[in-house]
């Protein structure tokens, strides 16, 4: 039986795609397709039963988002997740600074499950989610 | 038709701020840039993309159509009235621009700070402990055997910094390649690690650890464990035996180790590790600046106020004191009651709690682009790029400065940064009369 | 209250202006815009300074305000601010002081101290951008900032093969680039060296991959200096500074180029000659050299000298001497940050504590003030302390009582090292400096120094800078009543620049912008366009950033001011 959970130490960043990316604008679908996504190691897909290219949820201490599993170019372990830097890892990232200003963005505990029947929320949405009272 | 070449322009992306750019203007667009690396002409091939057309005034739940006073009215107003606003961003835009800000920040009693913060900011409170050992990036270029690319991936971040400066660059005493060892240490098998000589592969959050290991070794005592961080004895022998019998070694440092548990303490242990190899032998670091002027917000805040970033003008002098006076914390805590933000975006960057809290009171931003900011804000100035549209100093990675020129004139009705903010702070001090 | 007017009347102060030969006579200065006039008419603002003494505007020839390392040595030390902060106003910024001023701050504390014009001592010509940057800044002074080519490649190079002629060019490319006033010489050689963590111990020691030696810098930039017919000297922080018996080392230096005295101006400038003036072979056997360097002096007018006095307490110690500041960290333990500069110089900065117990503090002490008081000749030294490296600069009040009263030496000899005490000269030492020399030593002579007609004096054409210090010298003894003159030199009753009454006391009254001076030597067209062209080539290879955006424009200056000189090439 496949487990329908991971734990994952979650790792966020820069990647070349999202750094030239964000210079050409934040509303695009090309943004969206290549910064709300996570990679993981193949490993861990099959373990939660997935294909690259289908919606997992990821849950910190902080929040959780739904974003696309990937398998990026740059080799990583097994129980280790990256995201790129922008508005879906802010749901996970930790807040907390321990008094130096810098909040937690790598090496966060994280749970990652198979979210095929939801969906990732667009940039719309989450400006919503912060603008909501 | 017309065609015109401009030649030593300086790329306002990276902290590397490459200054040999050679552009090609066609009809008032880039038509070609040499030497840009990919990032570079991500910027400069797309800068007119998703930009703010004209300034926006919150009406209701929209934001519609202003014109400039009115914009900078209703932001004068807006910071006039506010007891304890955040002046936020400044690291993509001009040292000229940046003395508006503290100025504008002295006036009105708030707090001046940058993303530094969210970046090398634990560095900088590292090195205020400890102290640095660095140099301009001639230095690594001309003297460097040994190069440590530490939580850094200039491959994928700084795409022209090897090249130029570090490990692939040809300088007077390091003719080639074969003259540099160089070592990536990281979480994962990055790209820069495929290119180094030898990888160390360190267990996320044990940088510390790892740091604090080699330290011990390199000052002659024996380590109790077989392994540390992952790493094992040997290697962390090995590593120690390489930096001490090297001729002149530089480690440059990436958010990998600013941003991990330990954050500050990890730069001071990779500061201290440093500071003892120069008993040894000659030893330096660098932190891997990410955008092409947040040096210089660290500088201009210094020299002005004494402090670097998250400082406190409140009180009529200033305070600083990280994870109280910084940005975040501040959100957090939810004390602020208005918000400047100039060319950042801090709603896609600070963690979704604190986004919520800037969203919430009035916040003023001033960017060329649309972004999940400005489209949060109460008002939205449009603004030019530094480098392309307007001029402005900018500082490099290692405190080199740079005149970044204009050579594209902005869209009409848009100015720079310093004229936005020299209006703001004369409507400001007006009010405040 | 507003004043139309622009002419201002000082009435029947007590006047120093050594340079025009006034030595505490009652006169009036009358002001009409920036500059000191002959008379002014009836309808200008009056200022009694009855009972006060009048003098040129401070002039400091060598401080550390402004630049990178100045600010990294702020980023360095939050914990130097936090005790010392200054309150905006409506006129004033808000900012930080003590050893290491933010740069509003700066300018409004030397207003209140009565200086006008301050030099920035070393500015690393690759980041001298930064430099100009925090000195537009800094309100109120006119300043200008030396650069640093004492370990520079193309200046190395150019010297080995002889090449006397070009290496002028060069630097009067450089002063221009740069927008220098002065050549700048730190450790020659000796930072080259410490690029590779190596030292120069000697003044024949060759400069790794230069085959280059201390002696040869030094003489070859002042050939080049004489050549260029700068306004001043090279302005020399000799090798070996901090370590014992290093006052061979500046005895030597100033010999190296006594043959190139034309009997005309001084041809070679020590800085903070204090810390270059140890004898001894170690800490414990620490005594002071001042007696065989002011006697040299005294014998050679080709030298001029600051002191670079330290007073006790904590500061920060900041040069271009990279290798210095290494050593500095090692023997205080504090931390330490130092910063290479590519095929130029380098720099380094220090937290440190001088005190009094401390035997090698006090013997320091002593080495400063028996410098002052055996060198005879006041226009040939001048009272620094090598802001903040011996002491801030708001500390000058208390060296100038050091050395207008014996009294007040005797009252800091008794707190300081016994045994330090014994080994001084100092104790027994006389001499108590005039209001005459004292204005000598901290305007007159230093602005003559740099060449600066129009500061320094209160003559009519020069600049309108005037310092009024609530003491009476007619009533009362300097000497005798030193806490009192210390208070008036430490808040000037008035201080006005450029015709502008700035400060009254501690209050500052008006800000305005002040200049920054460069200097061009025009060179022959011939020998300008050859440099150019090596220039091209050595520079692609050897710096990071390209030849056009090294390079500052004139205008890059919120105020500038050429001094234009024509050189003998």
């Amino acid at each position: 039986m496949k487990s329908k959970s991971l734990k994952v130490n979650l790792v966020t960043g820069r990647s070349l795609v999202q750094g030239r990316l964000k210079e050409q604008g934040k509303l695009s679908e090309d943004y969206l397709n290549n910064v709300a996504c996570c990679e993981l190691n193949q490993d861990d897909l099959n373990a939660l039963g997935i294909a690259k290219g289908q919606n997992v949820k990821i849950s910190t201490d902080s929040g959780s988002v739904v974003v696309k599993a990937s398998i990026g170019t740059q080799a990583l372990e097994k129980g280790m997740a990256f995201m790129p830097y922008g508005p879906w890892a802010e749901f996970l990232v930790d807040p907390k600074t321990h008094s130096t200003g810098m909040p937690t963005y790598k090496g966060i505990n994280a749970t990652i499950s198979p979210a095929m029947k939801e969906k990732v929320l667009t940039i719309e949405e989450i400006i919503e989610i912060i603008r909501s009272k | 038709m017309s065609s015109k070449i401009f030649q030593d322009i300086i790329c306002t992306v990276c902290g590397c701020c490459c200054d040999n750019l050679e552009i090609e203007i066609k009809d008032g667009n880039i038509s070609r840039a040499k030497n840009a690396c990919a990032m570079s002409l991500g910027k400069l091939m797309n800068f007119n993309k998703e930009r703010n057309e004209f300034p926006m005034v919150r009406n209701g739940d929209k934001l519609s159509k202003a014109s400039l006073s009115e914009a900078i009215d209703k932001a004068a107003n807006i910071l006039a009235d506010s007891k304890y606003p955040i002046l936020y961003g400044w690291s993509l835009t001009s040292c000229e621009a940046i003395e508006l800000g503290v100025e504008l920040a002295d006036c009105i009693g708030g707090v001046m700070d940058n993303t530094t913060g969210t970046c090398h900011g634990p560095g900088i409170i590292g090195i205020q402990d400890v102290g640095e050992s660095t140099c301009t990036l001639g230095e690594v270029k001309h003297r460097a055997d040994l190069i440590i690319y530490w939580g850094a991936n200039p491959v994928h971040a700084h795409p022209n910094h090897m090249m130029r400066y570090s490990a692939l660059s040809k300088g007077r005493f390091r003719a080639t390649r074969k003259d540099r060892n160089v070592i990536t240490v990281d979480v994962r098998m990055t790209d820069t690690a495929k290119i180094s000589d030898s990888f160390i592969q360190i267990e996320p959050n044990k940088d510390y650890e790892l740091l604090s290991a080699i330290t011990a070794t390199v000052k002659d005592l024996e380590l109790e464990q077989d392994k540390v961080a992952g790493v094992p004895l040997e290697e962390i022998e090995n590593l120690a035996d390489i930096m001490v019998n090297c001729e002149f070694g530089i480690i440059f440092f990436g958010l990998g180790i600013t941003m991990s548990l330990g954050k500050s303490r990890n730069i001071d242990m990779a500061l201290s590790l440093v500071r003892e190899l120069n008993k040894r032998t000659k030893f330096l670091i660098m932190p891997m600046r990410g955008h092409f002027n947040v040096t210089g917000a660290n500088q201009v805040t210094a020299w002005q106020t004494g402090y670097p970033f998250a400082v406190d003008l409140s009180k009529g002098f200033p305070l600083y004191n990280p994870g109280d006076t910084s940005a975040v914390d501040i959100l957090m805590r939810d004390e602020c009651d208005a918000a400047l933000v100039v060319a950042s975006d801090p709603i896609s960057n600070f963690p979704n709690q604190a986004a919520r809290n800037l969203a919430k009171i009035p916040l003023i931003t001033i960017d060329p682009h649309v972004t999940l900011t400005t489209l949060c804000s109460e008002v939205v100035i449009p603004s030019a790029h530094v480098g392309i549209e307007t001029e402005g100093s900018i500082y490099r990675m290692d405190g080199v400065v740079l005149e970044a020129r204009k050579f594209i004139e902005p869209p009409n009705g848009i100015v720079s940064d310093v004229e936005i903010l020299q209006n703001l702070l004369n409507r400001v001090k007006k009010i405040s009369k | 209250m507003r004043f139309l007017t622009s002419e201002l009347l000082i009435k029947n102060g007590i006047i120093f202006d050594p340079i025009n030969n006034v030595d505490g006579e009652k006169m009036d200065i009358s002001i009409k815009d920036d500059k000191i006039v002959d008379k002014v008419s009836k309808g200008a603002r009056v200022l009694d300074a009855s009972g006060k003494i009048v003098m040129p505007g401070g002039v400091d020839i060598h401080s550390h305000i402004a630049g990178s390392k100045v600010n990294s040595g702020r980023i360095l030390r939050p914990e130097d601010h936090e005790k010392d902060v200054e309150y905006k106003t409506k006129i004033k910024r808000s900012g930080v002081g003590h050893s290491i001023p933010s740069t509003f701050t700066t300018g409004y504390r030397y207003s209140t101290l009565g200086y006008t014009t301050v030099i920035e001592a070393a500015a690393p010509p690759l980041k001298a951008r930064h430099t100009h940057e925090e000195l537009n800044e800094i309100p109120i002074l006119d300043k200008a900032c030396y650069t640093l080519l004492g370990n520079n490649w193309f200046i190395m190079e150019l010297l080995k093969e002889n090449k006397l002629e070009e290496c002028a060019a060069y630097v009067s490319w450089m002063l221009e680039a740069t927008r220098g006033y002065a050549i700048k010489i730190v450790d020659p050689g000796g930072v080259e060296a410490w690029g590779w963590g190596n030292f120069i111990t000697n003044l024949e020691d060759e400069v790794p991959n230069f085959s280059i030696t201390p002696r040869e810098i030094v003489v070859g930039l002042c050939k080049a200096n004489k050549m260029l017919n700068l306004p001043h000297a090279i302005h020399v922080h000799t090798n070996n500074l901090g370590v014992p018996g290093n006052y061979q080392t500046t005895i030597e230096t100033m010999d190296s180029v006594s043959n190139l005295y034309s009997g005309d101006k001084p041809i070679i400038h020590i800085t903070h000659t204090q810390f270059t003036g140890f004898k001894g072979s170690s800490w414990l056997n620490l005594s002071s050299g001042a007696p065989e360097i002011a006697d040299y002096v005294n014998k050679h007018k080709h030298v001029t000298l600051d002191l670079g006095q330290i007073a006790f307490g904590d500061t920060t110690t900041m040069t271009a001497d990279g290798p210095f500041q290494f050593f500095l960290h090692k023997l205080s333990g504090n931390k330490w940050v130092n910063c290479d500069v590519e095929a130029e110089t380098g720099s380094g900065i220090v937290p440190f504590t001088y005190r009094r117990s401390n035997y090698v503090n006090a013997i320091q002490w002593g080495i400063g003030l028996e410098l002052a008081l055996l060198v005879k000749d006041p226009w040939r030294i001048f009272m620094t302390t090598d802001h903040p490296n011996g002491a801030p600069f708001t500390k000058y009040p208390l060296v100038i009582s050091w050395l207008v009263s014996k009294k007040a030496r005797e009252k800091a000899l008794a707190k300081i090292n016994s045994s330090a005490k014994r080994r001084l000269d100092i104790p027994g030492m006389d001499r108590e400096y005039t209001l005459s020399e004292l204005a000598i030593i901290t305007r007159a002579a230093t602005a003559k120094a740099l060449g600066l007609k129009n500061k320094g004096h209160l003559g009519i054409g020069a600049d309108a800078d005037v310092a009024i210090y609530d003491f009476n010298p007619s009533s009362m003894d300097p000497s005798k009543h030193y806490p009192k003159l210390k208070r008036a030199f430490g808040n000037a009753h008035y201080t006005i620049k450029g015709g502008k009454i700035i400060s009254k006391k501690k209050e500052i009254l008006d800000c305005v912008d002040g200049r920054t001076y460069w200097a061009k030597s025009r060179i022959s067209k011939d020998l300008e366009s050859s440099i150019l062209e090596n220039l091209k080539d050595m520079f692609e290879d050897s710096y990071t950033v390209r030849m056009s955006n090294y390079v500052i424009r004139e205008d890059y200056l919120k105020i500038p001011e050429k001094i234009e000189v024509t050189a003998e090439v």
